[in-house]
């Protein structure tokens, strides 16, 4: 079953188009990221899921009713802001029961659930501190305690670890992995950092422009993306100019032609090739499919090297185990070879048109 | 080597010297303004026997003033939170056209002398006025009675509890409201349970601003009630219309209770300050 369904949502402010005939859903237990620049319409699909906006088109179901005419008080979904809307006046414990008293429960009923709550969220002692007393991973946890005291079938985070500091974001994303487990919940969190995303979700929804780019998991949109945007927001990825003659494609700026599985007759001219650094592979000599290139620049980088490479016209960075660079000696100036393990191909203008997935289609390449 | 902490001990002793200066200006622009004129009061006061003072306090003309001070400081009090409240949170929160120009507006009473103020309602209550001559009709008094100086002092106080009150509701931001929102709170809920709470120091700083101007009200109060004793007078006034009837041991008892009265509400009005502050 489906915690939570975005069907054709379509919202405008003015003339601008933030969310546009966007559609997807989340199975009932899943945690769901979703991923895009700022500006994108992430947040405005949160706060239209809470009914804290109001869609122009489409629906919104939640356990597998439709809430689309619901108030935001009948949805009973918890909701973490950005920077937590904690009640200033109120303490830690007054907080977190707040929507237990709204909905008139008995004291000792709520009294027994702040406890568990704050127990959870491993805030014993202060159950009397204001959140001005507290820090900004505190905050944040008082805020989750506070959405899930009415025990919500659906959690929203928006940007959940936007204003916290690296390390405390990072442990804090992983505890809150490990609680959505705990806790019988379907949630959606709004991000803008990918690492967060691939950590701990298990469906990466990627949103640019008020459209849904890609629906998958981590894995399928990062060794999958199905546009240029997916392939270069979701991790670090080299941009190739080349064009394909005939039954090769050839990098701007160099002579070598890298040959595709199967003998074609079509020719692109502008494409792209988009590649992984990690998917670069710098080989000391030339053998078959590999491309000739200079070093640019060498950065240790601890457990490995960055190298940047200048091919024909491009400059590329890829990502070299430390073993090779003190067998060849390499520096920069040296003349090393590439070869790609795996790309994609993109039309250079128009990261939509997937050139790639005809090409795949026909047959001349994986 | 010696030289240089020479230096530095010039330069503290220069710079010592220099906060003194400054203090005692302070202290003397203190005295001559505030410190001198109160004991000059007090002194007066207590120059005349005691008896004097409590028979010129406990005068039915006294003693009616003060009250109409009261009840016109109370009246005003009480709608100005309610309606500064409202305007606070319309101004704050909602978006409309002409909102920044009604906005600029709240401002006016400050820019108004309140003796043209008294007269603009003079002239519009009065009973030839545009509005008072239908009240006239109906035989309601408003000029030269209790229903204008309470218009007059609304009008000089009209800004104190919403300008304090935006500000602190702008920086609060609509958040809280939202979280209240989806935690199911109605919006009377929200109000009484969020909105209220935080801008609590904000109001009652305001309203403390409010009745020190209602009961020092002189100009637009004068104007509209025309001073009468025993009906429209109220403590200012008859402080005035003792003074001018040189009846300094009336006029400086009355003086030193209101001056009292301030003095007690400035302590309040900063305490309220530090506490809005601190949230």
């Amino acid at each position: 079953m489906s915690g939570i369904m975005v069907k054709n949502i379509t919202k405008k402010f003015g003339d601008f188009i933030a969310v546009n005939n966007v559609s997807f859903d989340v199975k009932e237990g899943e945690l769901a990221a979703l991923l895009g620049p700022s500006g994108s319409g992430k947040s405005t699909l949160l706060r239209i899921i809470a009914g804290l906006e109001n869609p122009d088109m489409g629906q919104i179901f939640l356990t597998g009713k439709d809430v689309t005419p619901l108030r935001t008080q009948k949805r009973n979904v918890g909701f973490v802001f950005q920077h937590y809307a904690l009640f200033k006046h109120m303490t830690v414990e007054k907080n977190i029961a707040f929507g237990l008293e709204i909905q008139k429960k008995d004291k000792k009923e709520i009294k027994q659930k702040v406890e568990e709550l704050i127990d959870l969220v491993k805030l014993n002692g202060y159950n009397k501190h204001y959140p001005s007393q507290l820090s900004g991973g505190q905050r944040q946890r008082v805020a989750l305690a506070r959405a899930l005291a009415t025990e919500p079938k659906v959690l929203l985070l928006d940007e959940p670890f936007g204003s916290l500091d690296a390390k405390v974001r990072k442990n804090l994303a992983q505890w809150i992995r490990d609680l959505h487990n705990r806790v019988n919940v379907t949630s959606v969190f709004v991000t803008h950092d990918q690492n967060e995303a691939i950590e701990i979700s298990d469906k990466i929804i990627v949103i640019n422009r008020g459209k849904v780019e890609q629906i998958g998991n981590a894995t399928d949109v990062y060794e999958h993306p199905k546009s240029k945007f997916v392939a270069s927001f979701v991790g670090n990825v080299n941009v190739i100019n080349a064009n394909i003659k005939k039954n090769h494609i050839v990098i701007t700026g160099t002579k070598e032609k890298i040959q595709f599985k199967e003998k074609t007759e079509i020719n692109f001219q502008n494409i792209v090739l988009l590649i992984r650094p990690e998917d670069i592979i710098v080989k000391d000599n030339s053998t078959e499919d590999t491309v000739p290139c200079i070093i640019n620049g060498i950065y240790y980088r601890g457990s490995f090297y960055e190298v940047d490479l200048k091919v024909g016209t491009n400059n590329v960075k890829s990502l070299v185990p430390k073993e090779d660079f003190f067998k060849f000696e390499w520096r920069k100036g040296t003349k090393v070879y590439i070869r790609f393990r795996k790309f994609k191909i993109f039309e250079a203008s128009e990261g939509h048109k997937k050139v790639h997935e005809m090409l795949k289609q026909l047959g001349y390449i994986e | 080597m010696e030289n240089k902490t020479n230096c530095v001990e010039v330069v503290r002793k220069q710079k010592q010297a220099g906060k003194w200066v400054l203090i005692s200006f302070v202290l003397l622009w203190f005295f001559v303004l505030i410190i001198f004129p109160l004991i000059g009061i007090v002194r007066e006061t207590f120059k005349n026997a005691i008896s004097v003072i409590t028979s010129s306090l406990s005068s039915t003309a006294s003693t009616h003033a003060f009250w109409l001070t009261i009840l016109i400081t109370f009246v005003a009090v009480v709608i100005n939170t309610i309606f500064g409240t409202i305007m606070a949170i319309v101004f704050a929160k909602q978006n409309f056209k002409g909102k920044l120009f009604l906005e600029s507006l709240i401002d006016l009473p400050f820019a108004v002398s309140p003796i043209v103020a008294g007269f603009m309602f003079v002239i519009l209550f009065g009973p030839g006025g545009w509005i008072g001559s239908w009240f006239y009709s109906m035989n309601i008094k408003i000029i030269y009675a209790l229903p204008g100086m309470i218009i007059a002092t609304l009008f000089v106080t009209l800004p104190f509890v919403a300008k304090e009150i935006i500000p602190v509701l702008r920086e609060f931001g609509i958040e809280q409201d939202e979280a209240a929102l989806i935690l199911g709170a109605s919006q009377w809920q929200i109000f009484w349970k969020v909105t209220l709470p935080s801008i609590r120091w904000g109001l009652a700083y305001g309203v403390t601003l409010t009745i020190a101007r209602s009961i020092g009200e002189f100009g637009a109060v004068l104007v509209v009630s025309g001073s009468i004793i025993n009906k429209t007078q109220t403590a200012t006034l008859r402080i005035h219309d003792q003074f001018t009837d040189l009846n300094y041991a009336g006029a400086f008892s009355a003086a030193l209770i209101l001056a009292l009265i301030s003095f007690i509400i400035l302590n309040l009005i900063q305490y309220a300050q530090k506490r809005k502050k601190r949230i």
